[in-house]
């Protein structure tokens, strides 16, 4: 297939999906299937858009002048593309499992947004200026609202608004201001190689206009715009996994890494020095988010601010300004991505089967668990950074990026983040596995999850160690 | 015919009007009023591909008197893209008014009720035809007096209407006062009332504290009709209490036509050039603009009243419409002609949805749309993608106004602005997610009255609707024509 | 034409003005409003009929005489039309002055505002 013809696909496979959602909503097996099917197609698109090499931009249409809605094909963006694709079937995998084992409602609701979000991230990843971004990042925003909410409780409700709240109150006070400060500085909103900023902007000024970006991503979680993540943790565990590991997170780091890269260029950023207060704050946000993921016992709050934490790295990987480092950052999409729905996986299967949500009534899970366990050990690692998982590799370049330019304490930081990653992740393996299990569960038989789930969160276990022995292939260079 | 086509324009819903107040048979008068209000529509689509061919402002001399000796009907780029935004929406709102009007006017005073609706559309069709300056004084009053009667229309439901009615007039009037004493300045200082012989004189004249004092008075006086901040209180009330039909025409078209009159005289007579009239009063209206912007919104976001709700908007958003006037600059002017356009779109879907919820139960507010997503989801998800334009969500025609505004605003280095425009913006996220939040979040309460949708309800609203995704998506030509438009006041005329 | 004296015209114009924003402004009874609003407007009548008079101009009348020295003829006819529009409105005022009485029974603003709020506030508990 051309590369037209491929994000074509990408583009308009999820939109298809979510049609067909609709026509058969009073068919749960056909309307589920075909979305796993879709699903299926989608990722192949992905990795064989992966595997072309750079195409030419498509536009799809002109808004007005200078304002068009385009797709260029890029390392980075087929990355990106690779992830979402796919994750995506895996996650409607087990989101089949899920919302019928946890008893959900209104499944044709939820399956019709997911598959609109998968669509945004698409649109995301595949953009070719900023304006196409920033339409899809809003579609993102707005579609995966009804997700957040799904329960409908007065909880539910009340995250809802923080969700949408930040996301839509950075997006547009500071995204929207930082894109259209760059189009009028340099007349142009396209991404390319090296940056467009250069030579356009005082150099004074581009501390600030990182900044309008970085806290307008919302989505990258960046403290203090992080609050919606932890509220998000009251959605359905298949919402989690998704906005944690493929479209909502991803799309925001992501989107930090290609403006870094593609518009103000990471030559430009080290030359001017404008993100060294960056590395600072992603460098608190790291370890803060550490410290509070420490306190919670909540199993979905402690990993979400574990993504918190683990999305910094993302954002320190764009801020440091080399190439090593740039390309860290890539890999750590990937690489958090695949351990991270794992561990929301596990999650979601501890309580569908046990209707368990708290670590300290998790005692001896691990013996009655084994499967979900192991998996859940292998995501831990891979966040850790123990080799042979992914989340080894984009650790060494991170730091190899941090020496590159000189930022010693950073080594430090990446170090303690790894010991606070193993307390409050190794946290919940050893007890599951070591300790004494609590009155319920004493005596108890192997139970675990369904297989609809047991076999996702299998696969991307499987997928951070395959990530690990892979690596060449995603290493992507970005110059400098 | 062709070339009587500006005059036409007017003509047709002028003496329309009191053929309305004739026919007082069952809908006749709405008939005739649907009729003429389409003929409007077409002959401004006319009006404007013509201009667009000509290339230069088409002049129509009224009895055949030539300018500047007697009064003369310009249609140039500004004009020509004015014009058929006031008499579209000046059409679907009368679609929908059959309707509206059944439900909340007694039957007998239909004929005078569209006697009047047909005035008050001729009254601003002739503000932006017109070439003269006080025949726009004329039409102003024209339009404004049949507004206040129609206004006053809304006491057969709520009697707040009356008081509302007369402070609209009370403070419509002072403001048109206002206009004549500095029109009557303007005279004094060139001896013409035609606007470009005007703006020729003028460059001549040596007395600029004369004309300095002409243009406060004109322009104080259109800040009234415009409701820009602090002079908006009587709009509020007066969209309020009106019947329905009058606040989505009214919410549409009024506002507009003053703005582009005050762009028209402040800019085609004086001019950004003129002896600092850039530096002075830019800076007022900006400033006035973002104060107006941050009061509407945040009025909004109190209000529970949803008519009230959006007439606070509206406030907000002329204040935009400001903001561009006050950047001075091509940019700036065509930005403020492209949310002239496009808010008159948001704008009046919202209140022909709202006005249909408002038809059925008496009062819109947020307690009686309850649950309503599930009854009427065809109407409200109009107001939803209405709310959605309003906060500048992408693909809808709100963005684009937004994208040109922040964008004159930053060529000009107005940076704080342009971040409290952005803010502004944000917070109208509050009182839309409010109204979605109660419409599809919430149950519909056991006893409240049972919402319905028909075509003949949804339909304008809907129309409105596309039109604002249309102009989202293919923004181009709108551009295209609000540059030229604002090319006729800075830089080359046309 | 620069001699203060020889502008009691501008004088008077602007002190009519005055009065009557200022009876719009302070008062409080419809009525009085409307009187003031129509003082306003005169005063406004009285700048172009006053600005319009040419020094031993006569009324701009066609008699058939030759050359005689008329007074400006424009502002009179703006001035017609503008009392037109000064009557219809007055028109429409008293109108809306008859209905208010009628439905309030009150044409005092403070007393009309009282009885708004007490109506507004209701609502809002209602809702």
């Amino acid at each position: 297939m051309g590369v037209d013809m491929l994000i074509i696909a990408l583009l308009g496979l999820p939109l298809l999906a979510s049609a067909l959602v609709l026509l058969l909503h009073d068919r749960p097996n056909l309307r589920d299937g075909q979305a796993l099917l879709i699903g299926l197609v989608t990722a192949a698109c992905a990795i064989q858009l992966y595997g072309t090499p750079n195409g030419e931009t498509v536009t799809l249409l002109s808004l007005a002048a200078g304002l068009d809605i385009s797709f260029t094909p890029e390392p980075l963006g087929k990355l990106f593309a690779l992830v979402a694709g796919v994750l995506w079937p895996v996650a409607t995998l087990y989101t089949i499992g899920y919302m019928r084992g946890a008893g959900e409602k209104n499944h044709t609701r939820f399956m019709f947004f997911y598959a609109i979000a998968i669509h945004a991230a698409m649109g995301i990843a595949l953009s070719g200026n900023l304006l196409t971004l920033f339409v899809f990042y809003e579609i993102l925003t707005f579609s995966t609202y009804p997700l957040v909410t799904h329960k409908g409780t007065a909880e539910a409700m009340q995250a809802g608004r923080v969700y949408l709240g930040i996301l839509v109150a950075s997006s547009v006070v500071f995204l929207l201001f930082g894109i259209l400060s760059v189009w009028v500085l340099t007349g142009t909103l396209d991404f390319e190689s090296g940056g467009i900023l250069a030579g356009h902007i005082d150099p004074f000024y581009v501390p600030f206009l990182l900044g309008l970006f970085a806290f307008g991503i919302g989505k990258a979680a960046l403290m203090p715009l992080h609050r919606w993540l932890p509220a998000a943790m009251v959605a359905p565990t298949p919402v989690s996994a998704l906005l944690h590991a493929v479209a909502v997170v991803k799309a925001g780091v992501f989107t930090v890494l290609k403006v870094a890269v593609y518009i103000f260029g990471i030559d430009f950023l080290r030359e001017t020095g404008s993100s060294d207060w960056l590395v600072w704050v992603a460098s608190f946000s790291i370890l803060a988010a550490s410290v509070v993921a420490m306190s919670k016992t909540n199993l979905k709050a402690r990993l979400a601010y574990s993504t918190v934490s683990q999305l910094g790295y993302i954002v320190l990987g764009a801020a440091l300004a080399t190439s090593l480092a740039a390309s860290g950052a890539a890999m750590h999409i990937a690489a958090h991505a695949a351990g991270k729905i794992t561990l929301f996986f596990c999650a979601g299967a501890i309580y569908v089967a046990h209707h368990l949500t708290d670590i300290k009534d998790m005692n001896g899970l691990g013996r009655v668990m084994p499967v979900t366990y192991t998996a859940f050990a292998f995501g831990a690692l891979s966040i850790i950074g123990v080799p042979p998982l992914a989340g080894a590799w984009s650790k060494v370049m991170l730091m190899g990026g941090a020496l590159d330019n000189g930022h010693m304490l950073v080594l430090g930081v990446l170090m303690v983040s790894s010991l606070l990653n193993l307390v409050y992740l190794g946290e919940i393996v050893l007890r599951g596995f070591f300790a004494k299990p609590t009155h319920g569960l004493k005596s108890q038989a192997v139970q675990e999850a369904p297989l609809y789930m047991l076999l996702p969160l299998c696969l991307t276990a499987l997928m951070s160690v395959v990530l690990f022995f892979a690596v060449d292939m995603f290493i992507l260079d970005f110059g400098g | 015919m062709m070339q009587h086509l500006p005059v036409l324009q007017v003509l047709l819903p002028l003496l329309g009007a009191p053929l309305a107040a004739l026919l007082r048979g069952r809908d006749m008068a709405w008939g005739l009023a649907l009729l003429l209000t389409g003929a409007a529509f077409l002959i401004s689509a006319v009006l404007f591909s013509l201009q667009y061919q000509a290339d230069g402002p088409l002049i129509y001399d009224l009895g055949g008197w030539p300018a500047p000796l007697g009064i003369v009907y310009v249609i140039d780029a500004a004009s020509a893209l004015v014009l058929p935004v006031v008499s579209g929406l000046a059409f679907v709102a009368t679609i929908a008014a059959r309707r509206l009007v059944e439900a909340e006017i007694d039957a007998r005073d239909h004929a005078l009720f569209y006697a009047a609706w047909l005035l008050t559309i001729a009254g601003m069709l002739g503000q932006v035809t017109t070439g003269d300056a006080f025949n726009i004084f004329v039409f102003l009053e024209i339009s404004s007096l049949s507004a206040y009667a129609l206004v006053a229309m809304g006491a057969g439901r709520d009697r707040r209407a009356l008081p509302a009615a007369f402070n609209y007039l009370i403070l419509g009037t002072v403001g048109a006062t206002f206009y004549v004493i500095g029109l009557g300045l303007l005279y004094m200082l060139t001896g013409t009332l035609n606007l470009m012989d005007l703006s020729e004189r003028l460059a001549e004249v040596e007395s600029a504290r004369a004309a300095f004092t002409a243009l406060a008075f004109i322009a104080l006086g259109l800040f009234l009709k415009m409701a820009l901040f602090p002079l908006h209180f009587w709009l509020v009330p007066a969209y309020a209490y009106a019947p329905s039909a009058v606040s989505a025409l009214m919410a549409a078209t009024a506002t507009k036509v003053s703005v582009y009159v005050l762009i028209r005289l402040m800019f085609g007579v004086f001019g950004v050039e003129f002896n600092g009239l850039a530096d002075a009063i830019g800076l007022l209206i900006l400033t006035l603009g973002i104060a107006g912007a941050f009061a509407g919104t945040l009025a909004a976001i109190l209000e529970t009243d949803l008519k009230k709700l959006f007439a606070q908007s509206s406030i907000a958003q002329l204040g935009y419409m400001a903001i561009g006037i006050g950047a001075m600059s091509l940019t700036g002017l065509a930005a403020a002609f492209i949310h002239l356009f496009n808010h008159a779109l948001m704008k009046g879907a919202l209140f022909l949805a709202i006005g249909a919820i408002a038809a059925q139960v008496g009062r819109a507010s947020m307690q009686s749309i309850e649950g309503a997503g599930r009854q009427i989801p065809i109407t409200m998800t109009a107001i939803l993608v209405g709310g959605l334009a309003l906060i500048g969500v992408p693909l809808t025609a709100g963005f684009i106004s937004k994208v040109y505004l922040v964008r004159a605003l930053l060529e000009q280095n107005f940076w704080l602005l342009a971040g409290l425009t952005f803010i502004s913006s944000a917070l109208a996220l509050a009182y839309v997610w409010k109204i979605i939040e109660a419409a599809w979040l919430k149950e519909r309460p056991a006893g409240a009255p049972v919402l319905l949708e028909t075509p003949a309800h949804y339909v304008p609203a809907w129309l409105m609707v596309l039109a604002t995704i249309g102009f989202g998506i293919f923004a181009g030509p709108l551009v295209d024509a609000a540059y030229a438009a604002a090319a006729v006041f800075i830089g080359e005329g046309r | 034409m620069s001699s203060l004296a020889g502008q009691w015209n501008y004088f008077l114009v602007i002190a009519l003005m005055m009065i009557g924003f200022y009876a719009v402004i302070a008062r409080g009874n419809m009525v009085k409003k409307m009187v003031g609003l129509t003082i306003f407007q005169t005063s406004v009548f009285m700048l172009y009929i006053s600005m319009g008079k040419v020094a031993n101009g006569t009324a701009p009348i066609l008699t058939g005489e030759a050359q005689t020295l008329y007074a400006n003829p424009l502002p009179h006819v703006l001035i017609l039309t503008a009392i037109v529009v000064g009557v219809a409105t007055t028109a429409v005022g008293y109108a809306l002055i008859i209905r208010v009485y009628e439905s309030y029974g009150t044409i005092e603003d403070d007393d009309l505002i009282k009885m708004i709020e007490a109506e507004e506030n209701a609502e809002a508990r209602d809702a």
